[in-house]
């Protein structure tokens, strides 16, 4: 019964979508405010709707109700509550299901927070919004359905792939669709406002809080993407250039650059066409990654002919939008007037340079992604794209890009002076040269390329740093007054201090454990020790476990520094009895930002274990470093001067309607 | 399959855990070793997601992680151990593409890009040279846009900039 009504609800979400869709739109170009005051209270019952529809699917994982296909297909009575309720969304259906709640939930953030907006506007965006809305809300009910009953239930169901067992499942995908999906309002804005004719500084103001938040939850979902692929996958890597993970890098480039960009058009009112098309190109590459992991295009192309309705509907929705939006653009771009004059050395050049490096590294990573599978449709000849071709082309581009992030926001707007700028940046780039050196000796000076590398992410982080002390006037004025200053700073400042030395920490990750890592490859049996970075690592011995629903051999391992014991690790293998596969957990150890990596091969009935140990320094600032990123990006959108919902008593009689 | 297909995907695309190289397989000749591994990081798993058959615990990538270490006992140079490879595999094998007809495109479109972008905003700032002194004084239309935005909303909150 709460499934019906979880199914009804969701027609209903669509019929709604559908209102939204056409009454706002023919309200704003009738200029009647009655029809477009229909789009806030639709978008905000359409997410009410979408939502009782996902409770309803959770109320039937979680009761295991296998009545239901989507339940028998991916739950088991025997799995853990958090795995029943995150099963969800493991599977296609329930993660569509997911992409439209958050869809909506945005809808109607819109509607809710966006009481500044001209009621015109809010009518465009929140029509194109339940554009969106309407097209997958369809493409869930006619192609998957997660709602649908089968005839004779059986007792039980066939258990979630054992992979996705694991917490990174409740967190990773719901953050990377709230990236993803929050691109859809600043296309929506674009969208609005090339219809409307209308884009100026006001236009970028409203928009980048949206852009903001979507792209700190993309950061957010990236990083928590890559470390989930780094504990399980057992060899200690944390990023592959596998396209899906490119699928989720391509956005995030885009919307980086709009975020810049749109500092320009809402300072300088400058840049608004280009900021226009970076706003639907971040969204049309969303969808783009929606495609390619949804379709099954990726796994192999003979997959997407086995399941021809729902790829060639997703790449139907994504030709319409994409070409669609773009359409509009060559249309109607001509008709923008371009903006502020500066000077090419000045912020708003340096922005230019950051959105022209940014939009070449994007198109690397989508040329990358989709040129084998555009070459083998074509010829079909098979290539493959991997690490050895984005290290030779993506990284050129975007060390570059590095090297200039510290002089930006020292510069002036319209004409800055670089030479000034170089001297104040002097601290900082003595602070680099002086590590590189320490690290140069500590490490020896034979990997040149990875001092360098360091060198780049000290760069980043001192030159952040130097731009907070310059603007507190640290040192050249006295302490106290220093310190007020930096208390009067607006929070966007913090926030491009914080998120710019953020990056550099991810460079420091990244650089120092793809250079300095350590491994043991082994075979060992109870009571032999291995050493690695300093420690020694004894085996003791290999128990036998059960677990709620799998069979675990856990091996347990002693770590001393010089006799004394520092901890105990214990990777293990686990059995999944139902869908008779397993995997394989590793047990890693932080030490300050290094980790200890353990993980199995093998594990032989004599006591014979292959061991994989692995040593890797620094690693955890590739993950904490994005965590500062969208951190960052918190304390700018914390801003009162952007803040969506800042409470203005005196707009309210302004934004009544004549009537 | 197409569940399992997507749930595979779902989980950064790799097929099961992977164990990757394994001590048995090693070389005893630490130098050979070092090579036999730098080389395996450039050679893709070809039934596996983008993975080199280095990180791979797939029954091919064994395979050719033994093959590839015959090759070099026997005495082969590293190109020799490549080119044997692709005349065996295809270039599918290689993760870097090679460069030819079919491929000039991938590899030219990330700096086609940065030149292009690079040659349009110098045009585009040639077309409004900072020489050109801004407006002072606002045209009629723009005074007509203005009253249209002041009479329909007041902008975003706070001052339109610092």
């Amino acid at each position: 019964m709460i499934v019906e009504l979880g199914h009804f609800a969701l027609v209903l979400a669509l019929a709604l979508a559908l209102i939204q869709s056409s009454v706002p739109f023919w309200g704003a170009m009738q200029r009647d405010p009655r029809l477009l005051a229909v789009a806030p209270p639709a978008a905000i019952t359409q997410f009410l709707l979408i939502g009782l529809a996902f409770a309803a699917l959770v109320q039937a994982h979680v009761t295991d109700d296998f009545s239901l296909l989507n339940v028998v297909e991916n739950s088991h009575s025997q799995k853990p509550l958090l795995y029943k309720v995150t099963g969800v969304w493991g599977n296609h259906e329930g993660s569509m299901l997911l992409w439209v709640l958050i869809l909506s939930l945005f809808g109607a953030s819109v509607a809710a927070f966006g009481g500044n907006l001209p009621d015109r506007l809010r009518g465009l965006v929140l029509s194109v919004q339940a554009w969106i809305a309407t097209a997958f809300l369809v493409f869930i009910l006619f192609t998957s359905n997660p709602f649908l009953r089968i005839e004779r239930p059986p007792a039980e169901g066939n258990d979630l792939n054992p992979v996705l067992q694991d917490i990174g499942l409740a967190i990773h995908p719901p953050l990377l669709y709230l990236g993803y999906v929050g691109c859809s309002i600043s296309f929506a804005f674009a969208v609005a406002a090339l219809i409307d004719g209308r884009i100026d500084a006001a236009w970028a103001r409203w928009v980048r809080p949206w852009t903001l938040a979507a792209w700190l939850f993309l950061t957010l979902g990236i990083a928590m993407g890559s470390y989930w692929a780094y504990y399980t996958l057992g060899w200690g890597g944390f990023w592959f250039w596998d396209p899906v993970e490119n699928a989720s890098l391509m956005p995030w480039l885009v919307t980086t650059a709009l975020l810049h960009s749109a500092i320009v058009m809402e300072k300088r009112d400058a840049l608004k066409i280009w900021t226009v098309l970076l706003a639907i190109l971040a969204f049309s590459l969303s969808l783009v990654g929606t495609f390619l992991v949804r379709s099954g295009v990726l796994t192999s192309v003979h997959a997407f002919a086995s399941s021809p309705a729902r790829g060639i509907f997703i790449l139907a929705i994504l030709c319409l939008f994409i070409g669609g939006a773009l359409s509009l653009f060559a249309f109607r771009a001509t008709t923008l007037s371009p903006g502020g004059i500066f000077a090419p050395i000045s912020r708003e050049g340096a922005l230019i340079l950051n959105n022209l490096f940014l939009t070449a590294a994007a198109a690397t990573v989508v040329v990358g992604t989709l040129y084998p599978l555009a070459l083998e449709a074509l010829t079909g000849t098979r290539i493959s794209v991997g690490a050895p071709f984005f290290n030779l082309t993506f990284a050129p581009l975007v060390v570059p890009l590095l090297l200039i992030v510290p002089y930006g926001p020292f510069l002036a707007w319209k004409r800055g002076d670089l030479r000034g700028v170089t001297q104040r940046l002097m601290a900082a780039f003595a602070v680099t040269i002086l590590i590189m050196a320490i690290a140069a000796v500590l490490a020896g000076a034979t990997n040149v390329l990875a001092i360098l590398g360091l060198g780049l992410g000290v760069w980043l982080v001192a030159g952040a740093l130097a731009e907070l002390a310059f603007r507190v006037r640290l040192g050249s004025s006295s302490f106290g007054e220093s310190l007020r200053r930096l208390a009067g700073l607006p929070r966007s400042a913090f926030g491009t201090t914080v998120a710019h030395a953020g990056l550099g920490l991810v460079v420091l990750g990244i650089v120092s454990a793809s250079a300095w890592s350590t491994e043991r490859i082994l075979t060992m049996r109870p009571g032999e020790t291995t050493t690695i970075a300093g420690r020694e690592i004894k085996l003791d011995g290999v128990n036998q476990r059960q677990g709620a629903n799998y069979i675990e051999k856990a091996v347990h391992f002693t770590v001393s520094r010089g006799g004394v014991v520092e901890t105990v690790a214990e990777p293990s293998k686990r059995k999944f009895p139902v869908r008779g596969s397993e995997t394989t957990e590793a047990a890693i150890k932080t030490f300050w930002l290094s980790q200890l990596y353990v993980s199995l091969g093998d594990v032989a009935d004599d006591g014979a274990v292959t061991v994989r140990i692995y040593w890797k320094p620094l690693v955890t600032l590739t993950w904490l470093g994005a965590i500062v990123m969208a951190f960052g990006g918190l304390l700018s959108l914390s801003d009162r001067r952007l803040r969506v919902g800042a409470p203005r008593p005196a707009r309210r009689v302004l934004a009544v309607p004549a009537e | 399959m197409r569940i399992v297909a997507f749930i595979l995907l779902l989980a950064w695309a790799t097929i099961g855990p992977a164990h990757a190289v394994t001590p048995d397989e090693m070389l005893k000749d630490p130098g050979q070793e070092a090579r036999a591994r730098a080389l395996s990081t450039g050679l893709r798993c070809m039934v596996c997601q983008n993975q080199s058959i280095d990180d791979s615990d797939a029954d091919l990538a064994h395979d050719i992680r033994v093959l590839l270490r015959e090759r070099i006992v026997a005495g082969d140079s590293d190109d020799a151990v490549i080119k044997f490879l692709v005349a065996r595999y295809g270039d599918f094998i290689l993760l870097k593409p090679p460069v030819n007809i079919e491929t000039i495109l991938l590899w030219a479109v990330p700096f086609a890009t940065l030149l292009l972008g690079g040659v349009g905003i110098f045009i585009a700032s040639r077309r409004h040279p900072l020489s050109a002194a801004p407006p002072t004084t606002l045209s009629e239309d723009e005074r007509r846009r203005l009253q249209r935005l002041l009479a329909e909303d007041q902008p975003a909150p706070g001052s339109p900039s610092r």
